[in-house]
C-alpha cells in the first residue's frame, strides 16, 4: 500500500519513527569536502525530514552506519577487556538499492565467512531496517545495471520525494499503523535500468589464467597513477577490511581502548608482517590485487554475486582519476590477449 | 552473544630464552589445540599478533616467539607469573590421520620449526605412528639453533639432517635445507610417504622446487603460512591471497594449491 504525505506530515511521521527508532539518511555537510568550499554528503542521524539529501549520491557509502569507519570494541581497564556498548534501538536507514546490496556482500564476510559472526557486526545488522530511495539522478559513474545492483527488495518502505511531499510504499506490516488516514497513492518505486556507464564483467574461466593476469604488464601503470592513497576502498559500498590498534588514554596509562579502524589494500603496510616483509610491494600489485577481489576471488569463494555493486564511489573519490570501470575493460582486453595468444601457441 | 575476538587472560607459567631474539613462553590453559594451529596472543593497549603454537601438554600450550614487532616486544617483557591474554585457536591443523602407517619428511626453517615442533615430539613419544621420519631443520647459524635439548632428542630418535645456512658447527651441516633434500630416499618410500614444508616464503618455494625435481608427488605435500591478521575469523581481510583466507583455510595448505597461490 502506498501513500502521498506532505512536508509537514512526513516530518509528524519521522518525528514519531523517532520514538522508536534511530533513523539514518545521507546528509550534506557542509564545506566539509576535501578541497575548499566543497561539501561531502555521509550517512547520518537525522531528526527532520529537510536533512535528508536525496538529489544526489552520497560521497561515502551507506555502510558506514553498519560498519563505521572506526569504533571502539574493547576498553581496558588495568588488566581487563570490556566490550563497547552500543545502544538497542532498532534502526532505519534512508538508503539507495546499490547500498542495499552491498549490505548482501558485507554480511557475507562479516556473518557468514569461516562461521565466525562478528559480534560487532552483527549487532548493528540485526537492528537495521531499509528506506528505499529511487535514484533520479544521472551520474556517469553509476554502473549498477551491469553489476545486476540496481534492483531489491529488501526494504520496509520505500519514498519518492517530491517538491509538495513525499511517496511511501509500506512493505513491512510493522509500519502499516504510522500510515493510517493519510491519502493514497499509486506510487511504487521505480529503480534505474539503465546506465549511462556499461561494464562487461570479465570471465577468468581458470588458475592458469588468473595467474597470467597477475603476472600481466597491464597492472604496472597503476605503479605510476595509484598514489596508494586508499580513498577507493574508503568509499567502497563493499570493502569490510580493517585492523585493529591499541591506544592509551594521555593522562593515565592503565587505561585505554582497542579501535577497529577500516584498513585499505591499497596502502603500502597492508601486507606488511612483523619483521619487514611485504607480499605487495607496488601500487600495480596492490591495484591487481583490489580489482581481482572484486571481479574474480570474492565470486569465486562464496560463489554469489562480484563485489561491486557499480556505485562508482571509489572513481569519484580517486585523485588520481583512476577508473575501476576503465580498469576492468583493460582486464578485458587483456584476458582476450592472452586467449589469444594461448590459441596460437596450440 | 558469543565474541570471537574477545582475549581471555592466561598466566605465563615458565619463560625459557632459545636464542637472543627468540623465547619460549609456555602458558596455563586448558585449551585444546590440533597440531600446527595458532592463537592470538594479545596485550591491552598494545595489540595482537598471531602466533603459532610450538608445543602442549596437559594444562599447557608453549609458543616460542621471534622478537620482531611492537607486541612481541611487549610480551618479551613478560616475566613468569604475568597475565597473557589469548584468543583461540585458529586454523586448520597439519593433516595428522594422513601421515599414520607413512614415511614422514619434515623440511624446517628456522621459526618455522615452532609448528611442527608439538608434532615432531608426539611422534617421538608415539615412534609406531609413521614408518618413519626424515627430518631437516635449517638455521641461519649457530646463534639461531632452537630446541637445542629437542633437537637432541630428535637425533636419537630419527633420521636428522640440521643446517647452518653459511657455517659448520658439531652435528650441524653448512647450506640451506634445499641442498639436502635429494638426500632424503623417497625411491625407498613408494606411495607411502608426506611431506611437510614450513619455513620462510622462498624457502618454502624452493624446498617445493626441489622437491618436484626430486620426484616428490605435489599432491603429498603440506606447507604452513605466515600472513598478516588482524582477526584471525577471515573479516580484516589481510591474510586473504584470490579465494583463500590464511586464517580459515589455512595455514596449512596443499602445496598442489599453495604452489599457485600468488599474493
Amino acid at each position: 500500500m502506498s501513500y502521498k504525505l506532505t512536508l509537514k506530515e512526513a516530518q509528524k511521521l519521522l518525528d514519531k519513527l523517532s520514538l522508536t527508532y534511530d533513523i539514518y539518511a545521507p546528509k550534506k555537510l557542509k564545506a566539509q569536502g576535501r578541497y575548499s568550499d566543497t561539501d561531502i554528503i555521509k550517512y547520518e542521524k537525522i531528526k527532520n525530514i529537510d536533512e535528508i539529501e536525496y538529489r544526489e549520491k552520497s560521497t561515502y557509502p551507506m555502510k558506514e552506519v553498519i560498519s563505521p569507519i572506526q569504533q571502539t570494541i574493547f576498553y581496558f581497564t588495568e588488566d581487563k577487556y570490556r566490550e563497547s556498548k552500543v545502544s538497542t534501538k532498532p534502526i532505519l536507514v534512508f538508503s539507495r538499492a546499490c547500498d542495499i546490496n552491498a549490505i548482501k556482500v558485507q554480511t557475507k564476510i562479516f556473518i557468514g565467512n569461516g562461521g565466525f559472526v562478528d559480534y560487532y557486526y552483527q549487532r548493528m545488522y540485526e537492528r537495521i531496517k531499509f528506506i528505499l530511495m529511487e535514484c533520479d539522478f544521472e551520474s556517469d559513474t553509476c554502473f549498477c545495471v551491469s553489476m545486476n545492483a540496481n534492483i531489491t527488495n529488501n526494504y520496509s518502505l520505500a519514498v519518492r520525494f517530491e517538491d509538495d511531499g513525499i511517496h511511501f510504499e509500506v512493505k513491512d506490516k510493522d509500519f502499516t499503523n504510522y500510515f493510517k488516514g493519510y491519502p493514497h497513492s499509486s506510487f511504487a518505486p521505480k529503480f534505474v535500468m539503465e546506465n549511462k556507464t556499461k561494464v562487461h564483467i570479465p570471465e577468468i574461466k581458470d588458475r592458469n589464467m588468473l595467474n597470467k593476469i597477475k603476472k600481466s604488464p597491464m597492472w604496472k601503470e597503476y605503479d605510476k597513477r595509484c598514489i596508494s592513497c586508499g580513498a577507493c576502498t574508503i568509499a567502497c559500498s563493499t570493502c569490510t577490511c580493517f585492523l585493529t590498534r591499541d591506544l592509551i588514554y594521555g593522562d593515565n596509562s592503565e587505561v585505554g581502548e582497542r579501535r577497529r579502524l577500516s584498513s585499505s589494500c591499497q596502502i603500502d603496510d597492508f601486507a606488511l608482517v612483523a619483521g619487514g616483509g611485504n607480499y605487495r610491494t607496488t601500487a600495480g600489485d596492490r591495484m591487481r590485487y583490489k580489482v581481482l577481489h572484486k571481479f574474480h576471488d570474492y565470486k569465486e569463494r562464496f560463489k554469489d554475486s562480484h563485489m561491486c555493486v557499480g556505485c562508482g564511489r571509489c572513481i569519484e573519490r580517486c585523485p588520481e582519476y583512476i577508473s575501476i570501470t576503465a580498469t576492468v575493460e583493460k582486464l578485458n582486453k587483456e584476458i582476450e590477449r592472452i586467449e589469444k595468444e594461448e590459441a596460437s601457441n596450440v | 552473544m558469543y565474541n570471537p575476538v574477545k582475549p581471555l587472560p592466561h598466566k605465563i607459567v615458565n619463560v625459557k630464552k632459545e636464542t637472543d631474539l627468540e623465547y619460549t613462553f609456555r602458558v596455563e590453559t586448558k585449551t585444546k589445540v590440533k597440531f600446527g594451529q595458532f592463537l592470538q596472543l594479545s596485550i591491552p593497549k598494545i595489540g595482537e599478533a598471531p602466533i603459532s603454537v610450538s608445543d602442549q601438554g596437559i594444562g599447557w600450550l608453549e609458543f616460542t616467539i621471534r622478537n620482531v614487532g611492537k607486541v612481541t616486544n611487549e610480551i618479551f617483557e613478560k616475566k613468569e607469573g604475568d597475565t597473557i591474554f589469548l584468543r583461540g585457536p585458529y586454523g586448520n591443523s597439519w593433516p595428522i590421520e594422513k601421515f599414520k602407517d607413512k614415511n614422514l619428511v619434515i623440511i624446517a626453517g628456522g621459526t618455522g620449526v615452532s609448528p611442527v615442533r608439538g608434532m615432531i615430539n608426539y611422534l617421538s613419544k608415539n615412534k609406531d605412528y609413521v614408518k618413519s621420519l626424515h627430518l631437516i631443520c635449517g638455521f641461519k647459524n649457530k646463534e639461531c639453533v632452537l630446541f637445542k635439548e629437542d633437537l637432541k632428542v630428535w637425533a636419537n630418535t630419527f633420521n636428522t639432517t640440521f643446517t647452518l645456512d653459511n657455517e659448520e658447527s658439531k652435528g650441524f651441516k653448512k647450506g640451506f635445507v634445499t641442498a639436502f633434500i635429494k638426500d632424503i630416499p623417497f625411491n625407498t618410500f613408494g606411495e607411502d610417504y608426506e611431506v611437510v614444508v614450513v619455513g620462510p616464503p622462498m624457502m618454502m618455494k624452493f624446498s617445493g622446487l626441489e622437491l618436484e625435481k626430486c620426484g616428490v608427488d605435489i599432491n603429498k605435500i603440506w606447507m604452513s603460512f605466515e600472513r598478516k591478521m588482524s582477526c584471525a575469523i577471515g573479516k580484516c581481510g589481510h591474510c586473504r591471497i584470490d579465494e583463500y583466507y590464511v586464517c580459515l583455510d589455512g595455514p596449512i595448505f596443499e602445496y598442489r594449491i599453495a604452489k599457485d597461490l600468488i599474493d
